[in-house]
């Protein structure tokens, strides 16, 4: 499916934030993903000429992020950490709870196309470990039981909401968006921190308390 | 006892901490609203005399690293904000923003003004969805507001701030890489010289500061030089984000004076996991050199890590107990190096490849004694041969753990495997034994 | 550039002093002392990257030492520095040797098979900084091998070493991004875009600089081992850039050429026309013996005596004219010049076998023989200025070399012409569009200096007036002037005098004096006085009746615009043709001479610059002989000898006669033609020849020919509308002689114009429409 003019407006709204151009690639790739679901022939080229570059160009940097995909995913993209802490934790046998219970293997999509796997490296949330992203939002403190349960809930269309995230899980192309720079006005949903974040100062104000 | 310090964090147990008027509450904006009534030198040299390090890893001075931008040179400036935290471990940045993003931004309008850029950006992980939005939302407020845009809190002074936000890739934390990355490349380090103050961002001078450090700007603006210089240690001054994870009663953020040590952060936090023993740790994730029970009175400082011969890093302590497997560990972390090698070099890609390899069968319990003469053998060559400091970090994680554990690493040799049972390491299986 | 004065430096390596001007990197000041330090990345004409890590050594500086090994790579000389190797350091050995080892370990064993083998870098340097041994044990990583990345060009991933040469080359130096690194980490690879194929016109450039056997051409892929193959020095001859090259030749039978090294002309590169189109040399039709044509009108193998006879005797009964075409080299064309003065008798010679005027020759005879217009000038150019010239397409080391200034100093550039180029485009060049012929009226509009430099090109001759006024433009502003022609022997052509109003050196035929000069050179009595006619004149004149023979060398007649006329006088007049391969010429010929081709013969060129380039015979043990040779064998039989029996005794003569130092002719300033109003649906033809198409040098190479830019027609947006057509669609492009149907393309073009090219694929512009630019034509959606 072709560009839209409307589609090629946003393009060139994107590319307004910069200075120069060129920086605008990584949006507008994540925004060609948002449309396409993953990064098609058409959003190369389509990007390549909105920044005066050739295609080849544009495809040499969307292989270089592994968030930009080759290949459809899930309309919800779980990823579960196995970075050493995380695996350590329980994110390994998270992951392998996962592999098993979906039929599936790192990378692959459910025959339904509701839910696909992938293990991720450390998220910036240790603090909550083992973790669990999908369509990188954060669901902390996951066991195999719980996982298991989000990705049944994906698969029922009504996935569980993440521990620190919008209410409702945005699909993949929602998501795709909000990363190439678009406010979906969800931002003030979801708390302001989780417990581990405010350890430190409950304790503190404990101790000035006390 | 040290006593924690919440600064950055003191507000974070409020609902809207994350909203303007959250952030406004508690004075948010009035030191950029005063920065703003001052000469940008005499903000460089404010932060100077704070002693504000680097927070991202190096600890470089900050206000030094403001100084070097050519003034009067009649070139754009330009100001990037490193939120691309990605070190394993590392987990402070993204809490921060999702609780309180408008301090970041109310650092970047001081740091701007003080180098006159009248650009910044900040460069966030793409991961971190939520993390994203928040800092978006705060970014359209503060234009809203007219903190952001031409003539700012009425000063006459333009700024604008774009979030960037990354796709994918660890090596974009290296500063050099993420402007490649922003530019609109392949986010592949530089080589320096010419560094990013005299050529960074398109080949402009540019400062590029990590998240928590712009974030301490305001503090510093508002209680001055001597508030911050008065916590610390010598030459570590001000209070920063300590992350414990892993192995502990209590996981999270703290926020204490530099010099705290893992001892004391243990003691207030509620201590390694009940039943266990710490058995090893990072001080600054998992390119720092790991350190054992030891350490545990090792001061938390830019010195005293690097005196017991790591790294502060990013602070990221990742606290393992007994029941980890050294092997297992570091391979997991070298195989991260190896995914998140850029590829630019032949030490740091061909290496990474190499030493996943090894590692590989050494954990299953293949190999001989000989093959860890060898791994050391090779983190020599990739050890300062490589192009950035990501091939050096991959190397710290086999090295020093083979100088505390290289008996473990032969046990998998003798043992035909690893002798550890990795469920035991879980979380689950402690919750099981009902701790 | 002599007369700077550079700063120099003195630096100690492995105990050794030397002194480099400031800004040298460490690699190269080694390379001074003949200390050879390992590397891959490094390449002197390209941004140092130091990716590969190869070339790492110990420096310090007033005694203060790096905390780890340096790439030499990147690191400029700096005064006090201490620079330790492989040789003096073991830290240094070591980093180098674990480096090598790295590279290795994913490196096939399939040298014994690669093309690279025994001229490899990395099988060459593992041999003198490795270790004998490797420590790997694991898995090599594998990929499929090897890929087409164009008709051209195979890639092999698995022998990469990842330097990045060949894409820092295709962006730095062609700015061709076509090739990219993809991918990250251990499987960072070398690629393309699906849908874009490696399509540059620099593409061998890759192969030639590549370390390792990661990048072939399909061309000489497993034909040779280098080991046996001889090499020899030449000199490109398809176009007046000037290259030298090496030809490589094994069993008499050339398998490769690769671009040599000269700095002040083709650096290190050349272009793949140059790189691959040879083999029409060892086409199977290659004229080998004599032929005469015989009583029943048929030609006739003969014996070389009987066809000298023949020639001699067919050129002695009549008046004889001299057709030369551009590709003879400088010995060949004196050959042809003297030959036309001292034989024929006659100042009847032209080597301008394609369009041209008589505004042009006065150009020539005025302008181009004083120029001395060097590519070190556009180094130095405040600005550049093309008309009538797309460098890309018609001088491609031209183009890299206002590349390289583009890329280094953003050095301006200004085209006049009706359509804007690719090679415009990458150059950044202002583009002033003008409609076909009124070239000359844009040229006030540019601001030049004595320090600008103007290139103009063969083309320019096709709009009347546009020639004087240039010389005009260069007179009053003093900016340097160029001249380029698109092919190999033209200059040197008019410095022989092969053209009717010079004679050798520069000399006006309408000059005594220079006719003294050069009879008294000559051993001949007078030279003749009456300028001698141009190529269109001598054919009319060969139809009127009044010349009845041609010696010709080298034509196609389908180069010009008046090909019916030209195969008219050829059937008319009594023919000696010397030439490679059977032509429309040797056709209708009454004495075919086969002569070598550029590699079977020793000699030079002069390229766009007047600068000699020199030529060695590649194929020692070729029959063929150079056209002078010939020349002078029936100049004998004809007992008006030339004395010019091999290629070294005309170059010396030539090189005697040395250059006029009179005044050269005056140019008079032709007027500018107007344009004639268009009717709806006409447009004015402008085309030019892409550097790859149907030319016949290029036969017989058709992986080269895959790469080709792939034939449009180019309108105007407005045009387009106009006419109901979109990207992709057939347009018809007509006139009373014929029609071209092609796919369009609407781009910045004038919208007046319309663009074809010349001579590619499915358009021939002279061979259809009998003109090439200029012209009215109709356009039409097909």
């Amino acid at each position: 499916m072709a560009f839209t003019d409307k589609d090629l407006q946003v393009m060139d709204s994107i590319i307004n934030r910069y200075p120069r151009k060129r920086s605008a690639i990584m949006p507008l790739l994540h925004y060609a993903q948002s449309r396409d679901g993953f990064i098609t022939s058409d959003g190369i080229e389509t990007i390549a000429k909105k920044l005066d570059l050739e295609t080849a160009e544009v495809s040499a940097v969307a292989t270089f992020y592994t968030q930009y995909k080759r290949k459809p995913v899930g309309e919800y993209h779980v990823g579960v950490c196995t970075n050493t802490l995380c695996a350590v934790m329980g994110g390994d046998e998270i992951f392998a709870g996962l592999k098993d219970h979906l039929g599936i293997e790192n990378d692959g999509v459910t025959a339904d196309g509701k839910v696909s796997l992938e293990h991720i490296e450390c998220n910036a949330a240790c603090d909550f470990a083992p973790v669990v992203m999908a369509n990188w939002e954060f669901y902390d403190n996951q066991t195999v039981q719980s996982a298991k349960d989000l990705v049944d809930s994906m698969r029922a269309g009504k996935p569980k909401a993440p521990t620190r995230g919008p209410d409702v899980l945005q699909n993949w192309k929602e998501t795709s968006a909000v990363l190439a720079g678009i406010n979906d006005g969800h931002a003030n949903e979801g708390v302001q921190a989780g417990a581990p974040t405010l350890l430190g100062l409950n304790i503190s104000k404990k101790g000035a308390r006390g | 006892m040290t006593q924690l310090t919440p600064v950055l964090s003191a507000h974070w147990d409020e609902k809207d901490s994350f909203t303007i008027a959250g952030y406004k509450r508690h004075g948010g904006y009035d030191a950029a609203a005063k920065a703003l009534k001052m000469e940008p030198d005499a903000v460089i040299q404010l932060v100077k005399d704070s002693g504000l390090r680097g927070r991202g890893g190096a600890g470089f001075p900050t206000g030094m690293k403001w100084g070097f931008i050519p003034q009067g040179d009649n070139k754009d400036h330009y100001l990037v904000v490193n939120a691309d935290e990605s070190e394993p471990g590392t987990c402070k940045d993204m809490p921060l923003l999702l609780a309180n993003p408008h301090v970041l931004i109310e650092g970047c309008i001081i740091a701007s003004y003080a180098i006159r850029a009248k650009y910044a950006f900040i460069y966030i992980r793409g991961e971190v969805t939520h993390v994203v939005r928040r800092v978006q939302q705060a970014i359209d407020d503060a234009y809203a507001a007219g903190h952001l845009g031409k003539n700012i809190f009425g000063s006459g002074v333009d700024l604008e701030l774009v979030l960037h936000v990354g796709a994918g890739a660890y090596i974009c934390g290296e500063e050099t890489a993420l402007l490649d990355s922003l530019e609109g490349f392949r986010g592949q380090p530089r080589l320096r010289p010419p560094f990013p103050a005299i050529a960074g961002l398109y080949a402009r001078p540019t400062v590029v500061n990590n998240v928590e450090s712009i974030a301490s700007v305001p503090a510093i603006i508002a209680h001055g030089a001597e508030w911050f210089s008065s916590m610390g240690t010598e030459k570590s001054k001000g209070m920063t984000l300590y992350s414990l994870s892993g192995h502990v009663t209590n996981p999270g953020q703290f926020e204490a004076p530099l010099g705290i040590t893992l001892r004391e952060l243990l003691e207030i936090s509620g201590g390694v996991r009940a039943g266990h023993q710490l058995k090893f740790w990072t001080p600054g994730g998992s390119s720092t050199p790991i350190f054992t029970s030891a350490h545990l009175d090792t001061p938390l400082d830019y010195e005293g890590v690097s005196a017991a011969g790591s790294m502060l890093g990013t602070k990221a302590l990742q606290i393992f107990d007994e029941t980890t497997c050294i092997v297992r560990a570091v391979l997991r972390w070298t195989e991260f190096y190896k995914h998140e090698s850029c590829g630019k070099c032949t030490p740091c890609r061909e290496g990474t490849w190499w030493l996943v390899q090894i590692l590989r069968d050494l954990e299953s319990g293949k190999g001989s004694e000989a093959d860890l003469e060898k791994l050391l053998d090779l983190c020599d060559n990739i050890m300062g041969r490589s192009f950035c400091a990501l091939g050096d970090g991959a190397t710290s994680p086999i090295t020093s753990s083979i100088n505390y554990f290289r008996e473990e690493y032969i046990a998998h040799l003798t043992h035909g495997g690893c002798p550890l049972d990795p469920h035991a390491a879980t979380v689950f299986a402690s919750a099981k034994a009902g701790v | 550039m002599s007369n700077e004065v550079v700063d120099m430096i003195t630096v100690v390596i492995d105990g050794f002093e030397v002194s480099v001007p400031k800004g040298t990197l460490v690699i190269r000041a080694a390379e001074k002392l003949g200390i050879q330090i390992p590397r891959f990345c490094d390449h002197p004409l390209l941004d140092p990257v130091g990716a590969c890590r190869q070339c790492l050594v110990d420096i310090e500086i007033n005694g203060r030492a790096f905390p780890k090994p340096q790439a030499s790579c990147t690191i400029p000389v700096e005064p006090g520095m201490i620079v330790k190797t492989q040789l003096t350091s073991a830290v240094a050995k070591k980093a180098q040797e674990g480096v090598m080892e790295m590279l290795l370990i994913n490196h096939p064993l399939d040298c014994p098979v690669c093309d690279k083998g025994g001229e490899c870098p990395l099988q060459n340097q593992a041999m003198s900084n490795g270790q004998s041994d490797s420590r790997f044990e694991g898995t090599k990583r594998t990929f499929e091998k090897p890929i087409h990345i164009s008709s051209q060009v195979l890639l092999d991933r698995e022998r990469c070493v990842l330097c990045a040469r060949c894409t820092r080359f295709s962006e730095q130096i062609a700015s061709d991004p076509f090739i990219t690194l993809n991918e990250r980490g251990a499987l960072q690879q070398v690629g393309i875009y699906e849908k874009q194929p490696f399509e540059s016109y620099f593409s061998g450039n890759t192969v030639q600089i590549c370390p390792v056997g990661a990048l072939t051409g399909a061309s000489y892929r497993f034909r040779a081992r280098p080991f046996d193959l001889v090499s020899t020095p030449s000199a490109c001859e398809h176009c007046a850039s000037g290259c030298s090259l090496r030809t490589d030749v094994r069993r008499g039978k050339t398998l490769r050429r690769l671009a040599g090294d000269d700095a002040e002309v083709n650096e290190e590169w050349n272009c793949d026309k140059g790189r691959w189109a040879f083999k029409y040399v060892t086409a199977a039709d290659r004229l080998t013996h004599p032929m005469v044509r015989n009583a029943s009108g048929e030609l006739q193998e003969a014996s070389w005596p009987e066809a000298i006879a023949a020639a001699a005797a067919g050129l002695q009964k009549t008046s004889a004219a001299v057709l030369v075409g551009g590709r003879a080299s400088v010995e060949d064309a004196y050959g042809y010049s003297k030959f036309a003065r001292v034989t024929l008798g006659t100042n009847n010679i032209d080597f301008r076998s394609r369009i041209s005027t008589a505004e042009e020759r006065d150009f020539i005879a005025s302008t181009v023989v004083r120029a001395k217009t060097t590519y070190r000038d556009i180094d130095r150019a405040d600005s550049v200025l093309l008309v009538g010239f797309e460098p890309e397409e018609e001088s491609p080391i031209v183009f890299l070399r206002i590349h390289k200034q583009v890329r280094k100093r953003a050095l301006k550039v200004t085209a006049i012409a009706s359509k804007l180029s690719i090679g415009n485009e990458k150059l950044s060049a202002n583009f002033v569009c003008v409609a076909p012929g009124s070239e000359a009226t844009a040229l006030p509009s540019v601001a030049l200096t004595a320090q600008s430099v103007i290139l103009v090109g063969e083309r320019a001759c096709e709009s009347a007036g546009l020639l004087s006024a240039i010389a005009a433009l260069a007179e009053k502003t003093g900016a340097k002037l160029a001249w380029i022609p698109r092919r190999a022997g033209e200059r040197g052509a008019i410095a022989a005098g092969a053209i009717g109003n010079l004679l050798p050196g520069g000399r006006p035929v309408a000059d005594a004096s220079a006719r003294v000069d050069v009879a008294a050179a000559w051993g001949v009595t007078s030279i003749p006085s009456s300028l001698g006619l141009s190529s269109d004149e001598i054919i009319a004149a060969v139809n009127k009746g009044t010349i009845g023979a041609l010696v010709v060398g080298g034509v196609d007649p389908l180069d010009g615009e008046n090909h019916h006329e030209m195969l008219e006088a050829l059937q008319k007049a009594f023919v000696v043709s010397l030439e490679i391969r059977p032509s429309a010429v040797t056709t209708l010929a009454d004495v075919v001479l086969p002569v070598a081709a550029v590699t079977e013969k020793s000699g030079s060129f002069l390229d766009w610059e007047g600068r000699s380039r020199n030529f060695e015979a590649a194929v020692v043990d070729s029959l063929q002989r150079s056209d002078v040779r010939l020349l002078s064998m029936i100049a004998d039989e004809m007992s008006k000898p030339i004395s010019l029996s091999t290629v070294k005794a005309a170059s010396k003569e030539f090189a005697s006669l040395g250059n006029w130092d009179g005044a050269p002719s005056a140019l008079s300033l032709t007027s500018v033609q107007t344009v004639s109003a268009l009717q709806a649906n006409e447009a004015l033809l402008t085309s030019w020849r892409r550097l790859l198409d149907e030319g016949s040098l290029q036969q017989g190479e058709e992986n080269l020919a895959g790469t080709a830019r792939k034939p449009v027609v180019v309108i105007s947006p407005k045009r387009a509308a106009s006419i109901g057509v979109t990207d992709g669609e057939a347009v018809r492009v007509s006139n009373s002689h014929g029609a071209i149907v092609l796919p369009v393309l609407v781009e910045a073009i004038h919208d007046d114009a319309v663009w074809l090219p010349r001579n590619s694929r499915g358009s021939h512009l002279l061979a259809t429409f009998g003109v090439a630019s200029g012209a009215v034509v109709t356009v039409v959606k097909d």
